[in-house]
């Protein structure tokens, strides 16, 4: 089993996993390859870092997509059949096209992004980056003639945010709760209902006018995109709903990370997601039988002068115990799945932040299984 | 390095998957044992302080990890206590205590709720208020003891700058009114550099050091600053460069399986090695005499013996 046999008739992978397993790493080597397999795909990232998108030539953030350079690909030995186009994206801006396109007026819109409510709703609250992130791969899906659309999700702590950061801006953004207070043909305060008099009281009293005022100035304001959230939010579900759509977890080995994914992968079959299988990144692969110690540093010490013959002895005593880690977790996430392939990328020998560092994982992912056991023997014995 | 325990309040932040909990809560561990009533909040959501004192779940656990979130200050050793805030009840214990029975009748309306929570930032606000009120003297709930010291397990870097730059925006869109005193207030405290501590957390790898530097670089927008780096996860000292080329002459020479295995792991194991001492040169010459350094712990999971281990480290480098 291998990416290109996982993504068979996909048109979008969704990467999630919590933070730090790998996840923009994995996405732009999936995206990579499947381009250099002839598929003209996207990945979509949101890389606080940069240094990733640098690598495949992307200065800046971007809010469309750019064609990577064969030539940098080419370079480190990847022949690109396809096309590999590459964005970064810009929470922000894409939350301000996002008001141009569902404001009803121009003018409008230019009043939403005004507004200091919306300022920080689109730039510090938790969830507008999902958010975001969510919608440009639907328009992206809509709008664009990918074969594949690769989405790197957000870094959060939880692969779960996910999926309920952006529910709850969503139904804020729908306006449900505000409905009650609101009429929606007027703006500010005077759109206050009279039955939503007592709770202004409150608010008053707890809150301060000038918020309040803010506020409903904000939600009046919004008040005739509402219908156009919900449009949205609609169209975007059913495309993270589609068969054609895969989401793919991304972990480490190690026991958090592993704990999230098999309660994300038991969100997303209750949620009716389609779940398509699991990397796992970093793994330390079990180097054959735990040879004792002391037997080791005494054959070693034939070779080695007797205090390198010790260390290494030692080093391998503490790989073992994470190998041992390693192993004991991913039987706990295997035992969860239901056919669904898990992919192993080793621990490499330095940090994956460039091109040769994404050829390098490459190998193992595009590789058949035969392959695969080959590189790791090469690798770890 | 001794001042930051002379903070009363300290935000743990750094890019996810670096050990922010570990840190957070060993250093907790190291102010416990100074005698320090001490307490680690937990901001994300998630409760993984007590899950770090507790064995993993077996067969994958039989819910979401940290599904039982205890809003309530619990006692976990002697001296050092935990919290995991949620906003919602941080709201509705604002309300109780400051707002009397009007307050209360009205928060505790559905309608109230869904408004106060589907505002942008609110949720933020109240979490650091909670945090804010645990680090009071004179705390405002009722028979609350006060904490000598609050650690605060922040969210992972981008969030965590934006949730400590919070209150400071409610301030000034609030302008008057209660909200806009108690941002205020909680603002100042935050921007106080004697009362309050950011700290980030790094493993010494490319892509979290450039995070770190990039946090930095938005704390010193935000007129804040880091007060420690601590590099977590560095392999200790064992085998040396130089010692490579033999290493690499017996994979050469063919050995057995066993050997080679063991010979290839070590040239791997100084690869890494080299790599992340020139990642701790990074941060050293950006934080000069700011970072602090923990070992990797060749262990199958993070327990309590673990985490006293890293208190141990911290409280040698505190020193």
């Amino acid at each position: 089993m291998n990416i290109p046999e996982l993504l068979d008739g996909k048109r979008v992978c969704v990467c999630a996993g919590a933070g730090g397993v790998g996840k923009t790493t994995t996405s732009a080597v999936i995206a990579l390859g499947m381009a250099a397999r002839g598929l003209r795909v996207a990945v979509v990232t949101i890389d606080p870092a940069r240094r990733l998108a640098n690598a495949l030539g992307l200065e800046e953030l971007e809010n469309e997509p750019r064609q990577v350079s064969p030539e940098r690909l080419a370079a480190h030995g990847l022949e690109v059949q396809g096309e590999l186009w590459a964005m970064m994206l810009d929470p922000k801006r894409t939350f301000d096209e996002l008001i141009d396109r569902l404001a009803s007026t121009p003018q409008r819109a230019a009043e939403v992004k005004a507004n200091r409510v919306y300022q920080e709703l689109s730039t510090a609250v938790s969830g507008s980056q999902e958010f975001t992130a969510v919608s440009k791969l639907y328009e992206l899906a809509r709008e664009q003639d990918f074969d594949l659309l690769v989405l790197d999700t957000p870094p959060s702590r939880s692969a779960l945010d996910f999926f309920e950061a952006p529910g709850r801006l969503t139904s804020f953004l729908e306006g449900r709760a505000l409905k009650a207070f609101l009429r929606p043909t007027s703006l500010g305060m005077r759109v206050l209902g009279a039955g939503a008099a007592p709770l202004l009281g409150g608010l008053r009293r707890i809150t301060g006018i000038d918020l309040v005022s803010d506020l409903s100035t904000f939600f009046g304001l919004l008040g005739d995109m509402t219908e156009n959230f919900s449009a949205r939010a609609r169209e975007v579900e059913s495309l993270l709903h589609a068969p054609e759509t895969a989401f793919l977890l991304v972990t480490s080995a190690q026991r958090e990370p592993i704990d999230e994914g098999i309660w994300f992968r038991r969100t997303l079959q209750s949620s009716g997601l389609p779940f398509c299988g699991v990397v796992v990144n970093r793994f330390h692969h079990d180097l054959g039988d735990a040879t004792d110690p002391e037997a080791l540093r005494a054959e070693l010490a034939n070779l080695l002068d007797p205090e390198l013959a010790a260390q290494v002895a030692a080093n391998w005593s503490d790989y073992h115990v994470l190998a041992a880690r390693d192993a004991a977790n991913v039987e706990r996430l295997a035992a969860e799945l239901e056919g669904e392939p898990l992919l192993l990328v080793p621990q490499l020998d330095d940090d994956v932040h460039d091109v040769s560092g994404l050829v390098r994982v490459h190998r193992y992912l595009f590789a058949s299984d035969d392959e695969r056991a080959r590189l790791i023997e090469d690798v770890v014995a | 390095m001794d001042y930051l325990l002379q903070r009363r309040l300290i935000f743990v932040t750094g890019k996810g998957g670096v050990g922010k909990s570990t840190v957070a809560i060993s250093l907790g561990l190291v102010a416990a044992r100074r005698g320090l009533r001490t307490i680690v909040a937990e901001l994300s959501g998630h409760d993984r302080l007590q899950a770090l004192f507790e064995p993993p779940a077996q067969n994958g656990g039989s819910g979401r990890p940290g599904a039982e979130h205890p809003y309530e200050e619990v006692e976990l050793a002697p001296d050092l206590f935990a919290i995991s805030i949620d906003p919602q009840h941080a709201m509705e214990e604002y309300l109780r205590v400051k707002t009397g029975p009007l307050g209360q009748a009205v928060g505790s309306t559905k309608l109230f709720q869904a408004f106060a929570m589907a505002t942008p930032g609110m949720r933020e606000l109240l979490s650091i208020g909670k945090v804010w009120e645990l680090a009071q003297f004179e705390r405002r709930t009722r028979d609350a003891e006060p904490y000598d010291l609050v650690i605060v397990d922040a969210p992972a870097t981008g969030h965590g700058a934006g949730i400590l730059r919070t209150p400071r925006t409610f301030a000034e869109i609030a302008r008057v009114g209660p909200i806009a005193h108690q941002s205020g207030q909680i603002a100042r405290t935050i921007a106080d550099r004697s009362f309050t501590g950011v700290i980030a957390v790094s493993t010494p790898e490319e892509m979290p050091v450039n995070e770190t530097i990039g946090l930095h670089e938005t704390l010193l927008r935000d007129e804040l600053d880091l007060d420690a780096v601590i590099v977590n996860a560095r392999y200790p000292e064992l085998i040396a460069a130089a010692d490579t080329p033999v290493l690499q002459k017996g994979l050469d020479a063919d050995p057995g399986p066993v050997i080679r295995a063991a010979l290839r792991a070590a040239v791997s194991r100084q690869a890494r090695a080299s790599a992340q001492a020139a990642q701790q040169q990074r941060l050293q010459e950006a934080f000069p005499d700011r970072v602090l350094t923990l070992p990797y712990l060749f262990a199958p999971e993070i327990g309590l013996a673990e985490l006293e281990e890293l208190a141990d480290n911290l409280e040698a480098s505190l020193a």
